[in-house]
């Protein structure tokens, strides 16, 4: 149990491995990469932005009343604006990219490995990791730093807007705590955290789709795991990422 | 001409099921060659252990140096691309026409322009059969169209190595009769070593230069056909009469008390006598196959060495053959060979 445990994360490695070692192999296979990105792109635009909006302003809301409560509300665009770069962003653009992009590129690599495209592949010499893996991972890295540009800017349009028309807020206080407390770092860490979240959605959906197991129900059954290990990994990945951040980094004006 | 493929003490096990063990055959340069087997013995996976995707426990399959099993992944793919495998229900891209799924090697391997890729595509395309079809989807075409889609698109690198998985499955015996006679046509333009995998008694009995045997976990037996055609081994007996009585059971062995009730039944013995089928001759119009003349040096160089009836049906075989080459052959009516 605990071996076989360990054996899937160590295979999972090692595709991760070999994946970016292929990245740099030629010839790119830079048509697939464009036709990837466009499909995750245009499978995850429209549910990030609708996500961001009402989560943005829960965060406003959220951070509104607790420094409404403490006194602070001076303080509240700044606090409410960290959350949504640092945090909400890069998680709601992951768990999109996971649940739509990398199910759909799970779905079609586990089907074409049960119906042997991919042992043809590589019976003709050329390798399934260079041709196929490599942009989709590529592809969802791309889409996941762009989209989390989108959603930071769409969740804070929503975090200003129910600040100031639901709780009262003025304008001004907002934006001047904004540049008060953030500063451009909080802007790099969630675009890296976007892209090492990218990169962890990628490899997933294509480990599990390379090895379904048995048949069709195999496939389903892969998406299923590919989605549900993705999540996991995010959270806990996204841990280590701010606690690092948070050490190294120091806040601005403390 | 062709590529020697050597395999020594292959042995493979799926975790506690053991596949086939310490297999060890050579596939002579340029000749064609056709594994025997049972359902479920193994055939597919020593096909695919031959070309890497399956890696045995044990043992080398030796292709110019390079081994299979064992090499650094960059000198396996680099030999891939002398084989040509087709595989059992075609494998095409799903999502590609059956112009760019035969294409698709050229595209991935050679610079050429699409003017020649498709010139040479178009050529594949007709050799098979498949004119008119080429802008179709492998999901709109027949079983049949799929798995001759596949054997072109094997063979549009022109490769060295043909591996063949089941070519008659899913056609019916004309088609068959006709895959038969293009793989010899295949073998005698291009030279290529080729090894075919089946069930199929016609082509067993028309087309290969050595025959081999699958059964219980081990090659039974390999070597040129008349070996295999005059076995008196219960196995090959029974196979190739396609008999009940034998030791092939349903589930693949029968028990010893099943078969010694069938021994004792007298009804179910002798075996009819089994006559050896010529081999398929390439179409006229066609060089003749380079294999023919190498093979004759090496069977009879190892003459000695084969069982009495296999080295009695060899010697009438090339004495007919003799008389044969003067006169110019016409197709023949294929025999099941029982």
């Amino acid at each position: 149990m605990i071996t076989g445990a360990l054996r899937q994360t160590g295979r999972l490695f090692a595709l991760a491995a070999e994946v970016t070692r292929a990245v740099f192999r030629r010839p790119f296979q830079f048509r697939e990469f464009v036709e990837q990105f466009w499909f995750v792109a245009s499978v995850t635009i429209l549910p990030a932005a609708l996500v961001s909006i009402p989560f943005g302003a829960v965060i406003a809301l959220q951070v509104g009343s607790l420094t409404q409560q403490l006194g602070a509300q001076s303080f509240t665009g700044g606090a409410s604006v960290l959350a949504v770069i640092q945090q909400a962003s890069p998680l709601i653009v992951a768990l999109l990219i996971a649940g739509a992009g990398g199910s759909a590129i799970c779905a079609d690599l586990g089907s074409r490995k049960i119906r042997e495209e991919l042992d043809a592949m590589e019976v003709m010499g050329v390798s399934p990791v260079q041709r196929l893996v490599v942009p989709r991972v590529l592809a969802t890295m791309a889409v996941a730093v762009l989209l989390n540009g989108m959603v930071s800017v769409v969740g804070t349009l929503g975090g200003y807007f129910f600040n100031i028309i639901l709780q009262g807020g003025t304008p001004g206080a907002y934006l001047s705590s904004f540049s008060a407390l953030a500063q451009l770092p909080d802007l790099y860490i969630s675009e890296l955290k976007a892209l090492i979240f990218g990169f962890i959605a990628g490899i997933v959906a294509a480990y599990r789709g390379l090895n379904p197991r048995g048949g069709p129900k195999g496939v389903g059954d892969a998406v299923n795991q590919s989605v549900v290990i993705t999540f996991m990994l995010l959270f806990f990945v996204n841990m280590v990422l701010t606690g690092i951040y948070l050490q190294i980094v120091p806040p601005k004006g403390g | 001409m062709g590529i020697e493929v050597v395999v020594e003490g292959l042995t493979m096990s799926f975790g506690k099921q053991n596949i086939w063990q310490d297999v060890t055959l050579t596939l002579p340069a340029g000749e064609v060659s056709v594994m025997l087997g049972p359902s479920g013995t193994g055939k597919t996976v020593f096909l695919k252990s031959l070309i890497g995707l399956l890696k045995p426990q044990q043992g080398r399959v030796l292709i110019n140096g390079v081994d299979m099993v064992s090499s650094p992944e960059r000198d396996i793919y680099e030999t891939r691309k002398l084989f040509g495998l087709m595989f059992q229900d075609g494998a095409l891209f799903g999502s590609m026409t059956l112009f760019d799924n035969i294409a698709f090697p050229l595209r991935e391997h050679t610079r050429k322009r699409e003017s020649e890729i498709r010139r040479i595509v178009m050529e594949r395309i007709e050799l098979v059969g498949l004119l008119g079809a080429e802008g179709k989807l492998p999901g709109e075409i027949s079983g049949g169209m799929r798995k001759r889609a596949g054997l072109a698109r094997a063979l549009v690198l022109d490769p060295q190595i043909v591996l063949c998985d089941e070519p008659d499955s899913g056609l019916d015996p004309v088609r068959t009769a006709y895959l038969s006679q293009l793989l010899i046509d295949l073998n005698a333009r291009i030279d290529a070593t080729m090894l075919i995998v089946t069930h199929n008694l016609d082509i067993a009995a028309t087309v290969p230069d050595n025959m081999g045997m699958f059964f219980r976990r081990n090659l039974v037996t390999f070597g040129p056909r008349e070996v295999l055609l005059t076995s008196d081994e219960p196995v090959v007996t029974q196979f190739l009469a396609g008999r009940r009585e034998g030791p092939i059971g349903m589930s693949e062995e029968k028990d010893a008390a099943l078969l010694a009730a069938e021994l004792d039944n007298p009804a179910t013995l002798p075996p009819a006598p089994r006559v050896i089928v010529p081999q398929l001759e390439p179409s006229p119009g066609l060089p003749p196959r380079a294999a023919v003349g190498r093979r004759r040096e090496r069977v009879l160089g190892m003459l000695d060495r084969l069982p009495h009836a296999a080295q009695a049906a060899i010697r009438d075989t090339y004495a007919r053959d003799g008389a044969a080459y003067t006169l110019p052959k016409r197709e023949r009516i294929t025999g099941s060979g029982s």
